[in-house]
């Protein structure tokens, strides 16, 4: 080995995290899911998670499309469908780590309900959310996260209902770790998906992020730059902050940081923890099959271990 | 295809007395089902339950879903992650697995989905039987695709075609349907579980080779293709969009063509191969009767009534009803005065039997909505005025 192929530059361990074969990729100038992928993968490779033992599960929606370009095992599911198919491979095979990055439309909206839940189980999975506050891929309508007043394409004269207080919302579900960013905050952003992908159990980070075509344009918020000015000068960083204080107001303040990291047992933990109370220590998930144990056994014969000396 | 014993672990070997729900758990148990989501719905939530009460004993991991949108999605996620995974419902909770039988078929993932009929539409009769669901299980989801359903008519068929229902799911990498009904899943009889020796199970043909060589998809409109599962390092991706071989989105009328040719053929191109039906005095019968499920049981009872009277009738018992035997209606068509269709709605598999028969003998629909199984006698009757 020599010098310089030991010492890859970051981009490169990055581009190897991508499926550079599927670009261009299909977002708009100054869309924000792109930085949130980079900072995505930055955060894999800084965790030291096995790139072959990592899944991705995207929804619909131009923030599901990430599944797509990123170099792992990945599911583009139905729309709102990502967290129940997430959970179904985690619990097909625990030792995966298992994403699921989304939009807000299709995890708050029509996934709504498997995100209550899967927090409420406390599954094991990262859930990132590109939160543009509208439906970006069928043409800028309104969503559950759309901010009050904001008009979109199916609130032409503004936002009339009130929108959802995401961080609030996983909370009150139980997640374990929850923490908010803009697509501005790319460390910290990779910061908190590296220690979403090392903790146990149900891990929420919303990310705002710019919609440059649909939502900026429609309500005349400028570009993606103007939008990384208004990210810039409204975020305060709040760590442990009451999550019921951090609504989002066109163009008011944003709360980010990490808002909740509290450890306890996992949907399969608890799983574990009742039928090794039922069968007994020796309880494994998937445990070895009657075949495999006789051909463990009959390998043994053959070779018996002996101790001691001959 | 590899073929090995059942996992003793799963089988509960033995002569049992036991309804088609739970027929249904333990032939999933005795197939290497491994993976159980569902939703509790009348009248299929025993299979549920005698899951979730096995499923520790077995290592087998069960979870109660939010709905069955979730159930079905998390099947797609455990197939993909390496297990054999199921679900059982009924009407509402069909209706609502709809999209995601469409991603399981357009992904090309292999699934088992119990169906525990009873009476629609909409909340209609829950606690009742019916055969309303046949069309919806071949073509419920959106756009053209294709499925296996098997119709067993008694609990003993519950545990076999449960495990055949796994291993055609795994041999065509297909959704694979057990279109069951409340009568048949609440009837208590005697269930043989055979010693795991005696239970032939298809195991998952996961891809070995070197991973450039890796493709999670062949066109070839065979079914079989090998796949993967995720942390074996071939990074698959998998997509509801029209895609290529590597699984890539490709989105051109072309390749839908392709595709979607592929999803249908896999299965009617193997058609012979996968068709069980089963036969009485069809050889010169003047009339046959076609059933399936519950609905096979009393036809036994109403042909047996019409031989009595020296009619020459024969039955055919559809223990495949996706795909269809079409091959095997056209020639009867031929050789027979009449066909009489006995079913429990409005006139479903009636219709297949006409398109097949095209006019070349008299196809006679013997069927009432859902609730109640038939009077033995009004097949008997239709039998008869069929010969006339
Ligand atoms: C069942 C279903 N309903 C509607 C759609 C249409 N649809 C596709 S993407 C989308 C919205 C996606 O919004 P979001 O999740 O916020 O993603 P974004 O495009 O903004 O990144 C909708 C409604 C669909 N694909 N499936
Ligand atoms: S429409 Fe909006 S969300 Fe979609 S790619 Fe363009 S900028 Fe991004
Ligand atoms: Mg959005």
């Amino acid at each position: 080995m020599n010098a310089q192929s030991a010492e890859f530059s970051s981009e490169d361990r990055i581009g190897a995290m991508l499926r550079t074969e599927r670009m261009p990729h299909i977002w708009c100038p100054g869309c924000g899911i792109g930085s949130v992928v980079t900072c995505f993968v930055d955060a894999v490779l800084r965790s030291g998670i096995d790139q072959d033992k990592l899944v991705v599960v995207s929804g619909i929606g131009c923030s599901g499309r990430v599944a797509g370009y990123v170099n792992f095992d990945s599911i583009h599911a139905t729309h709102g469908r990502a967290i129940p198919v997430a959970t179904g491979l985690k619990l097909a095979n625990p030792e995966l780590t298992v994403v699921v990055i989304s939009g807000d439309g299709d995890l708050m909206s029509i996934g709504g309900n498997h995100f209550v839940h899967a927090a409420r189980r406390n599954m094991d999975l990262v859930v990132i959310c590109i939160n543009n506050f509208t439906y970006g891929m069928t043409g800028g309508q309104v969503t559950p996260t759309t901010p009050g007043s904001a008009t979109a394409s199916t609130t032409p004269y503004g936002n009339y209902e009130y929108p959802l207080t995401l961080p609030f919302l996983a909370d009150a579900c139980g997640a374990s770790y929850i923490a908010r960013w803009t697509s501005l905050h790319a460390r910290n952003i990779t910061q908190s998906v590296e220690e979403a992908l090392t903790r146990r159990g149900f891990s929420f980070i919303e990310v705002i992020t710019p919609c440059t075509t649909l939502y900026l344009r429609r309500n005349r918020l400028g570009d993606g730059v103007d939008a990384l000015q208004y990210y810039q000068s409204n975020s305060e960083i709040l760590h442990g902050i009451d999550t019921r204080e951090t609504a989002i107001e066109l163009q008011g303040k944003i709360a980010v940081g990490k808002f909740v990291d509290r450890p306890k047992p996992t949907y399969l933990d608890a799983v574990t923890r009742c039928n090794a109370k039922l069968i007994g220590d020796d309880y494994q998930l998937y445990g070895k099959t009657e075949p495999e144990k006789k051909a463990e056994e009959a390998k043994k014969a053959e070779h018996p271990v002996t101790s001691g000396h001959p | 295809m590899n073929i090995v014993h059942a996992d003793p672990r799963g089988v509960d070997s033995g002569a049992h007395f036991m309804d088609g729900d739970h027929a249904i758990a333990e032939g999933a148990l005795a197939a290497g089902c491994r993976f159980f989501a569902g939703y509790p719905i009348t009248p299929s939530t025993e299979t549920a339950e005698r899951f979730a009460e096995r499923a520790p004993e077995v290592g087998a991991m069960f979870i109660q879903m939010e709905d069955e949108i979730a159930s079905i999605a998390a099947l797609i996620g455990a197939a993909w992650g390496g297990q054999k995974a199921m679900t059982v419902t009924s009407g509402p909770g069909f209706s609502l697995m709809m999209e995601n039988i469409g991603l399981a078929a357009m992904t090309e993932t292999p699934i088992v989905l119990a169906n525990v009929q009873r009476g629609g539409p909409s909340t209609g009769l829950p606690t009742l039987t019916a055969q309303q669901d046949m069309f919806q299980a071949r073509f419920g989801s959106h756009g053209d695709y294709n499925i296996i359903a098997l119709c067993p008519d008694s609990p003993q068929e519950c545990f076999d075609l449960t495990v055949e229902a796994f291993n055609l799911a795994e041999a065509y990498r297909t959704p694979v349907f057990i279109m069951t009904d409340e009568t048949v899943g609440h009837m208590h009889e005697k269930v043989v579980i055979p010693p795991a020796d005696q239970i032939k199970v298809v195991e998952r043909n996961l891809f070995t080779g070197p991973k450039e060589d890796f493709r999670p998809y062949r066109f070839d409109c065979q079914g079989g293709h090998p796949m993967t599962r995720a942390g074996d390092g071939y990074r698959f991706h998998v997509t509801g969009l029209t895609h290529d071989e590597r699984g890539y989105p490709l989105m051109t009328p072309a390749q839908n063509q392709v595709v979607v040719t592929h999803l249908i053929e896999k299965i009617n191109g193997n058609a012979e191969h996968i068709i069980r039906l089963e036969e009485d005095q069809v050889e010169g019968a003047e009339v046959v009767v076609i059933s399936y499920g519950i609905t096979s049981r009393i036809a036994v009872r109403a042909v047996a009534e019409a031989r009595k009277k020296e009619i020459k009738v024969g039955s055919l018992r559809l223990i495949t009803v996706w795909p269809f035997c079409e091959q095997r209606i056209r020639e009867l068509a031929g050789q027979v005065r009449a066909i009489v269709v006995a079913e429990i709605n409005y006139g479903q598999m009636v219709r297949e039997v006409e398109r097949c028969a095209a006019g070349r003998c008299q196809v006679v629909s013997v069927n009432h909505c859902g609730g109640a199984v038939h009077d033995p006698e009004v097949i008997t009757k239709a039998i008869e005025e069929a010969c006339r």
